[in-house]
């Protein structure tokens, strides 16, 4: 039973999708979807333990032998992210109840579950795959949902900025097809363990290198590294506040698993980094996106916006730590992947929190905030602690490695950058805190005693997990240590 | 070497047309349709490479020796879904932006959020 | 086993301490007592580990480890042993202070402040028995983190932006330079433990050392070298208690006990002055304390006066460190001691005459002391102990490290020196000169003496500058592991 589980923890979500649908019922529709997630996640932490145990795991589908057939490979690295994806899925399910039927109009609360599970398929399945054009089918599906799931936010702007989504992620979703079709054509094979045998002999042609640039570009616009970044800021900001917080925390993680794969595993690390020598374009782009999201961030007014922003730069720490081209860079980059999916989940979470009372994100409706409701005032605070990077905080724990990563090749200037940004970080997470604690609430905030529900407890857990792998970091760590192994 | 890849040549033109579509026009509408294109130069890309010279569709009979390789058939049928999947979640879009905002001129539609700020 | 057991004591105290003020946070006269029990508490157990003697010292305590291989490591040793004594002896005695004067001034949100307050002293034991720098770094910053709550706990905009300054100017420093220099010596050495005489050998060149020692001793932030002195006199914003305790002793103390820490343990004397990395930060360190000494003079503000003295007063005993002679840092740790009490009295007693008189200006003062003879008298004492005359307790720590400057032939901070004991002079003495003599305005009359809340504690901290003059020379004795 267990062997079938790498592809019936992508199959579930799938077919429990359409039975959402016919359910129909927001609350009913709920408790059906949480139930999957969990499913999902005990299903994820099974592979997590096996592979850890035995070593990665193979699946034909249907029987069917690869190369021919289509077969789910789960390595370190994918059982770590599946772990990562299925975790906040279940979680935000869990928590978002009573935000989700207060934000979303009632008679669309079951297609919004049957999106959000598509969306949790498609995740799934793209870090599952063996097989590239699964990837291409499953980001697709991931990103359709996505689009639904952001045009479901109240204000009108979620329109534009799923349509922007829409159309950015259609042409990166494209350009990852353009790079499939020329693989192929070259190899005849899309098994990427079979790509990755054959590419070497064939790493001199044309097409080849074409394929490697659709490739980049394809993906640099699915993690939304800059320049490719502005759908990010709308999508996140607009969105209603389960679907921001599950975003946030999985699709550009899933992004980033995509460009380990294929620059790791398809393409080969002599090839993508000593031939055509990707980390010349990838570290002034990591090193532009941190400083100028940061800075970005330091002028919004709307706090969702502002974390999204802070999203940005945070993606550029992780690519960073790519483009250093060494084990430790490696190691420091997918730990702040699992780290960073954490503490923005919890921030987004706080941010929903709020969301009860005031009226809006915008930084003018939130003074006060944390003197009326002061156990979310504190998970802000702690939240934007790990964001900085303070010791105690997992957050500390990957700017650690990765510092460490720069400093081993003697970048002094690259260190200086990123304490400048974790200086600007400071400067946007206290202008909240700020807001919160040391402005007066406005009359109807501090008359508002509306409870917040399950929701608090659940940001609580996920903000003290960050703190627990700030104190403990073994399993972060080894995991990333395994991941990055598996890689190279 | 033109006469031989025409049909990739076909296939970029195709494709840098629907980008070009995408990015200057500014009608949310055109968008899609520039989209569309794009994507369709891609189908056109991934069936053209899998014709073989002389080839038929693989039927299992002694008198056909040569198929054409029918999974890049099989990938862009996939592919299509996908596209009419996303025109569709497009449209949507575009009807309820035209319900919400009153048009669909980007730079119209970029005025009104700004003076929404 | 036992070692670890008192060891956890002197953490967990604190942190019991702040839980029970937050359960009992609606009831004022019950989390009082707790706030007065825990430091009772936490004095008690620190004299107990005195008592385990030298044989503890330097055995490394780890319940886990934090990064890899890196573990949170306690241990005890004669710097931190006298840094968590002065700690916790002084906090018994502001706990009194504490509650008399929020009490008299009607502050609001005590259980907070309590709380916050026992959390910093938690900090503070954390950073005294450190035993590696990671360990260290992690405190501090807890420290930084939790007196921001008390140096804001006004609320209003002042505390905002005093605040601010605070916090933006600890963490730049903190996280730009000294988590850097922390990372430079794991990247080239692979050590992070402290060792009895230092551990970077000669390994590193010359120049890379004294850089790294600059960005230690910048990055020490509370250390309050100039140009990032300036938290200092932005965090007087806070209720006096927190500006005698934590800005007197608890955070500055944090700080200068930082640098003589990671002098001692990371570099080494010899190291030191065999190498010349210091020389940069003696300059520095001189300038603040003459620059700071000149800036105090012109402060009408009687707490901002302390706070720049402050200031300069942390110089001497940076300066202890960075001369890296035997004297030197006796001078320098003895410092850490007589300045805390000393300081802790001027601080307490501006408070009592804001208390009191709702004063707040030197100028201001001007025949005070016949309304408050106590809280005068307690100032004299801690003056002249700051200005170093016998036989206060301020006038041995300065002849050490007057002796340490001349040991290690640096005669222009010999000089130094003793300009700023002029200047100290210069500082001080006008508020002991205006109180008892100058002609009294006619607003003193009906100004009573502080509450006795007040009154008590600044009277045994200004009777201590006068004992310690005489336990000095055990303190010398004590600190004789570090040299040998």
């Amino acid at each position: 039973m267990t062997h079938h589980l790498a592809i019936l923890q992508v199959v579930l979500p799938l077919i429990a999708a359409p039975i959402c649908s016919l359910i129909n019922h927001g609350k009913a529709c709920w408790l059906f979807a949480t139930t999957v997630a969990w499913l999902v996640f005990a299903m994820s932490l099974t592979l997590f333990l096996d592979v850890q145990t035995g070593g990665s795991i193979r699946y034909e589908i249907g029987g069917w032998q690869p190369p021919w057939g289509i077969e789910y490979h789960i390595d370190a690295l994918a059982a770590f992210v599946l772990l990562l994806v299925s975790a906040m899925a279940a979680i935000t399910l869990s928590a978002f109840q009573r935000s989700i039927a207060i934000e979303i109009p009632k008679h669309k609360q079951g297609l919004f579950y049957t999106a959000f599970l598509l969306c949790l398929t498609g995740l799934l399945g793209i870090v599952a795959t063996g097989d590239a054009f699964n990837i291409f089918v499953f980001l697709e599906i991931s990103s359709l949902s996505a689009y639904a799931l952001i045009a479901l936010g109240r204000d009108r702007r979620a329109l534009t900025a799923s349509f922007e989504y829409l159309i950015m992620g259609t042409i990166g979703a494209t350009f990852i097809l353009i790079g499939i079709g020329l693989l192929y054509m070259q190899t005849g094979t899309l098994n990427i363990a079979d790509l990755q045998a054959r590419i070497p002999e064939i790493s001199h042609l044309h097409s080849v290198h074409a394929a490697f640039a659709f490739f980049t570009i394809g993906i640099f616009l699915k993690l939304a590294l800059f320049p490719l970044h502005h759908w990010l800021p709308g999508a996140y900001a607009y969105a209603p506040s389960a679907v921001s917080t599950f975003l946030a925390a999985t699709a550009t993680k899933v992004a980033l698993y995509l460009l380990y794969r294929v620059f790791y595993t398809v393409f080969g690390f002599e090839f993508s980094f000593e031939v055509l020598q990707l980390h010349y374009i990838l570290m002034p782009l990591s090193i532009l996106a941190i400083i100028i999201s940061s800075l970005n961030a330091i002028f919004q007014q709307d706090v969702k916006k502002m974390l999204a922003y802070s999203s940005l730069g945070q993606i550029g720490y992780m690519t960073l730590g790519i483009s250093l081209l060494s084990d430790v860079g490696l190691v420091a980059s997918i730990l702040h992947l699992f780290n960073h999916a954490f503490i923005k989940g919890a921030l987004f979470m706080t941010m929903a929190c709020f969301l009860f009372r005031t009226p809006s994100m915008r930084l003018d409706d939130l003074n006060g905030a944390g003197r009326t409701m002061p156990w979310v005032g504190m998970a802000f605070v702690l939240g934007g602690l790990g964001l900085i990077g303070i010791p105690l905080t997992s957050g500390f724990i990957s700017k650690w490695f990765l510092v460490s990563a720069v400093i081993e090749q003697g970048h002094w200037w690259l260190v200086a950058i990123i304490v400048f940004s974790s200086l600007l970080a400071l400067i946007y997470v206290w202008r909240v805190v700020e807001h919160l604690f040391f402005r007066e609430p406005s009359a109807a905030l501090a008359a508002n005693k509306q409870p917040i529900g399950a929701l608090l407890p659940f940001t609580w857990i996920v903000l003290l997990s960050t703190l627990y792998f700030g104190i403990n970091s073994d399993f972060p760590v080894q995991a990333a240590k395994a991941a990055a192994k598996a890689l190279q | 070497m033109l006469s031989g890849l025409y049909n990739y040549w076909i296939a970029i033109l195709l494709m840098a047309i629907g980008f070009y579509i995408v990015i200057a026009h500014n009608n949310l509408f055109t968008k899609m349709i520039g989209l569309n294109i794009f994507q369709t130069s891609i189908f056109i890309l991934f069936i053209s490479m899998g014709k073989v010279d002389g080839g038929t569709a693989p039927i299992l009979s002694d008198a056909y020796t040569v198929y054409s390789n029918p999974l890049p058939h099989v990938l862009i049928l996939t592919a299509i879904v996908v596209s009419v999947a996303t025109t569709a979640v497009g449209l949507a879009l575009i009807v309820n932006i035209n319900r919400r905002y009153k048009t669909l001129d980007e730079h119209e539609i970029e005025q009104q959020e700004l003076d929404q700020e | 086993m036992m070692l670890a057991n008192s060891l956890y004591l002197n953490f967990a105290i604190p942190v019991i301490g702040a839980c029970l003020i937050a359960l009992l946070h609606q009831h004022r006269r019950a989390f009082e007592l707790v706030f007065i029990g825990t430091a009772a508490a936490l004095l008690w157990n620190t004299l107990r580990l005195f008592d385990l003697g030298q044989a503890a010292y330097f055995t490394n305590i780890s319940p886990f480890s934090l990064i890899d291989s890196i573990p949170l490591a306690f241990h005890l040793e004669p710097l931190g042993l006298l840094f968590s004594g002065i700690a916790s002896s002084l906090f018994l005695v502001t706990t009194l202070y504490a509650i008399g004067y929020m009490n008299a001034n009607n502050e609001k949100h005590l259980a907070r402040f309590y709380f916050c307050f026992c959390i910093a002293i938690f900090a503070v034991m954390g950073i005294a028995f450190a035993a590696n720098l990671l360990t260290l770094f992690i405190f501090y910053e807890i420290l930084s983190f939790s007196t921001y709550p008390l140096v804001t706990h006004k609320g209003n905009e002042a505390a905002r932006n005093g605040g601010r300054a605070y916090l933006g100017l600890l963490l730049s420093t903190s996280i730009g330079f000294f988590l850097i220099a922390i990372l430079w010596v794991w990247g080239s050495t692979g050590e992070l433990d402290f060792v009895r005489d230092g551990f970077l050998q000669e390994q590193m060149p010359k120049e890379a050392l004294i850089v790294l020692y600059t960005l230690f001793a910048f990055g020490v932030g509370k250390a309050g070298l100039m140009p990032f002195h300036r938290w200092l006199p932005s965090a007087m914003v806070a209720p006096t208690p927190v500006s005698a305790l934590l800005h007197a002793v608890a955070v500055v103390k944090a700080g200068v006990f930082c640098v003589l820490k990671i002098t001692v343990y990371v570099f080494g004397i010899d190291l030191l002055s065999s190498s010349g990395a210091s020389t940069l930060i003696i300059w520095v360190a001189t300038a603040t304390m003459l620059l700071a000494s000149l800036v105090a003079l012109t402060q009408d503000n009687l707490k901002a006066r302390l706070a720049y003295s402050t200031v300069s007063q942390l110089s001497y005993i940076v300066l202890g460190a960075a001369l890296a002679t035997a004297s030197s840092i006796a001078g320098a740790s003895m410092h850490m001691a007589t300045h805390a009490v000393g300081k802790i009295t001027l601080f307490f007693c501006a408070g009592a005459i804001y208390t009191a008189a709702k004063k707040t200006k030197v100028s201001e003062l001007d025949g005070l002391a016949k309304a408050m003879p106590i809280t005068f008298i307690a100032y004299t004492i801690a003056a002249l102990s700051i200005i170093g005359l016998p036989p206060m307790a301020g006038s041995w720590s300065k002849w050490f490290l007057l002796d340490g400057a001349l040991q290690a032939e640096y005669f222009w901070v010999a000089i130094a020196f003793i300009i700023s004991t002029l200047l100290n002079m210069a500082y001080l003495l006008p508020v002991v000169a205006r109180g008892f003599f100058a002609p009294a305005k006619d607003t003193i009359s009906g100004i009573q003496e502080a509450p006795w809340m007040c009154l008590l504690p600044l009277s045994i901290t200004a009777i201590s500058c006068f004992v310690l003059f005489f336990l000095l020379q055990e303190l010398h004795l004590f600190l004789q592991p570090l040299f040998n």
